[in-house]
Order: C-alpha cells, then structure tokens, then sequence
C-alpha cells in the first residue's frame, strides 16, 4: 500500500472519531478545552505508535490464542509510560486528563489497530498506520475541542476571543459535546462525499 | 503459549520498572513544587515555614494540615491551611487558604475540585475579585461570624447559578478558621503539639452544616 496514502486515511477517511466512530469515551469526555483534546490525542498517538510497532515486530512469536492479552499487556505498558512521564514533566495537563489516561488502554481504537493492522503487516506501514490513525484521532480531538470552548467559554487554546459571559455553557458540558460532534460529523460526511 | 505470555509480560514489567525509576523523582519534585506554589500564592511574603501541624476536625474524617509561615526575625506572620469539604456539587472540594495572625484572609487557591465546568469551577476567579466587595473573601477577617452566602442570610455573594458550590467553599473556610483557632489555642496554652481534637466547637460545627 501507499504509505502516503496509509498515513493519510486517518484525518479524513478513516478518522477513527468523525467516520468509524471509535473512541468515544474520551472524544466526548476530554474535549472540554482544546488544550486538553490535543493533549489527549498526543497521548493516544504514542500509545498508538509504539504499541503497533511492538505488536508487529512480535506478531510471529505470539501464538492466536493469547494474542489479545499479549496485546493488551504490550498496550497497557505504553499507557502506564505515558502517564508516568506525563506526571513528572507536565502535571497541570496530567491533573485535567485524570482518569482518561489510563483509560486509554481499553481505547477500541488502540486494540482495533494493534488487531486489524499491525498484527498482519510490516513493522513500517504499521508505525506509519499508528502515527496516522493517531494524529486523526488529535486532529478530531482538538477541532471538537476548540468548538466547544470557543461556542462555551469564548476562547481558543485559553485565547480570549470575545467576553466568557456570552458563551453558551452547554458546550463545555456532556450534551455540548454531543451536539458540537454531531454537526462536525455531518460536516465531514458531506466532505468525503464530495471526495469520493 | 505459557513462555510467550510470560516473556511479554516480563519485557513490559521490566520496561516499566525502568520508566518508574526514571521519573520517580522528577513526579516528587513536581507535587513538591505544586505545594510550593500553592503556598506562596496564598501567603504574604514570608521567609521560612514552621512544622506541619496536623488538625483534625469534628465534623470530618481527614486531618487539615497548618502551614505556619515565618518572617525573617522569626516571627509567625500567618499559615496557610489545607482545608476541604465534601459538600461540593460534585462532592470534594480541597482547597488552601492563608490566615495571618489577625484571622484575615491573605489569599487562597483551590487545589481539587470536580465542580461544573464554567459555573462552580469559578470559585478561584470570583471569590477573589477585588472589583466586588460583596464575593471578594481576601482581606476579611474571620471573626465571631461564620461566612455564609447572602442565600443562607449571610455575608459573601455565591457564585451565580452555583450556591452549592459557594456553600461547600464557605464550609471549607470555616473549616480551616475552625482548625486554625484550635491550634493557636493549644498552641498557647501547651506550646507545641501535634494533634488535636477539635471538640469544643462541636455544637458549632454540628449547625453549620445544615
């Protein structure tokens, strides 16, 4: 396959937010801010990466039947990584992802790679395939994020772009997140369409 | 099968086990550092700090640690309290406030809290705006009188559409007021102690809560 194109399939194609609608927990959770969407989806894309590299560099040595804790246990220590590292050197971001960091291990996104991709192909298009999917996963988070806290709170990335009072906190809230998620999908269906 | 699973599993713990080592002692020095800040923006300009005192109050389960704070001629100037309470809207709330001498307020920051984003979670923002006298809780004095929200016929304005969280944060306050006198009080009639129990304000606490 393409590795262009291979990298490419996650940010509009295959968003694994926007078109397969995987990972829901922390889209809808974490994107309060947009600060914390990107941080959420940079945490998941190195969980993403390295867990497919791993995954495809051992795909021969691990019998079927264990496979899935195999991956499960090669996932789960790249997400205790990060959430380690990230508690040393960035706290602040650390204390507002709480507990979706470690919930990143049961991210159906992370496993669905490491099962339908990297467990049947070369250890470079399954890096490429992990930084991809990973970076669409961050690219979804942070647009949902900006819209709910620009519509919420009035700003970008703690930018002020008009007064907190006029915001609509719906946004920052559950049902925001449903609302502003819903209409961005439908956005990207009718971009892909177009494309295809 | 066996000798695959517990090759993996015995890669990663040993993987770990590295990471941990690793960032061990910078974690340390970042809850450390976060104290320290919390403890410097709540207290007036002060040289060193005091021992610990642990207070344990009536109506709760955990100690509020006292944080007394030195000038440099070794004078006590005032302490900084980690106080809390689990009256949130979301339940727990931590907070730590600095309390000179006199028993007024040098400043606070709330270091925990699940409130609602946008409404309770204001708490830093507007009990600490010098614009309004009626919210502004820094530079008043605790005195006779708890504080309570003008809701409850009191004497601080709550957060718009947020009254619950105003009262859990006024309860938090007064915890700390509370455990705080306790202290000086031992304080001056012992010297130095460690823990105290916090009964005589029983009755006290007991309505307050309601």
């Amino acid at each position: 396959m393409n590795q262009w194109k291979n990298f490419t399939k996650g940010f509009l194609k295959e968003n694994p937010v926007f078109v397969l609608l995987l990972g829901m927990c922390p889209t809808l959770g974490t994107t309060g801010t947009a600060i914390n969407g990107l941080g959420m989806g940079l945490a998941t894309t190195f969980v993403l990466i390295m867990s497919n590299l791993v995954v495809s560099l051992i795909k021969n040595l691990i019998p079927d039947k264990v496979r899935i804790p195999a991956f499960i246990v090669v996932i789960a220590t790249f997400v205790t990584i990060v959430e380690m590292v990230m508690q040393a050197y960035i706290p602040s971001l650390y204390e507002s992802l709480g507990l979706f960091i470690p919930l990143i291990v049961v991210n159906c996104i992370v496993l669905g790679r490491a099962e339908a991709f990297a467990s049947k192909n070369k250890v470079l298009s399954s890096v490429i395939d992990g930084a991809g999917i990973g970076l669409g996963f961050a690219f979804a988070l942070t647009i949902l994020g900006s819209v709910r806290e620009l519509l919420g709170s009035g700003k970008i990335f703690n930018f002020t772009v008009y007064p907190e009072n006029y915001g609509m906190l719906v946004f920052i809230l559950a049902p925001g997140a449903f609302i502003a998620l819903g209409y961005i999908i439908a956005l990207i269906n009718r971009l892909n369409k177009k494309n295809a | 099968m066996l000798l695959s699973l517990f090759g993996v599993t015995l890669i990663a713990s040993a993987a770990l086990g590295v990471v941990y080592g690793v960032t061990k002692e910078p974690i340390a020095r970042a809850e450390a550092n976060k104290q320290e800040l919390a403890l410097a923006s709540v207290l007036p300009k002060y040289e060193k700090l005091g021992k610990v005192i642990k207070v344990l109050p009536v109506d709760g389960k955990d100690s509020i640690e006292i944080y007394p704070a030195y000038s440099a001629d070794g004078e006590e100037i005032a302490s900084a309290v980690k106080t809390y309470t689990y009256s949130g809207f979301s339940g727990f709330i931590e907070i730590m406030v600095g309390i000179d001498t006199e028993g007024e307020i040098t400043g606070f920051q709330v270091l925990k809290h699940a409130e609602t984003p946008g409404l309770g979670s204001k708490m830093n923002e507007w009990f600490s705006n010098a614009e309004k006298p009626s919210q502004n809780v820094i530079g008043r004095a605790f005195g006779d009188e708890e504080f309570t929200v003008y809701k409850d016929g009191g004497n601080v304005d709550a957060i718009t559409a947020a009254t619950i969280t105003s009262r859990a944060f006024l309860d938090a306050l007064n915890r700390a007021y509370r455990c705080l006198d306790k202290a000086w009080e031992a304080d001056a009639q012992s010297g130095a102690t460690n823990q105290i129990d916090d009964n005589q304000r029983e009755d006290d606490a007991a309505s307050s809560e309601q």
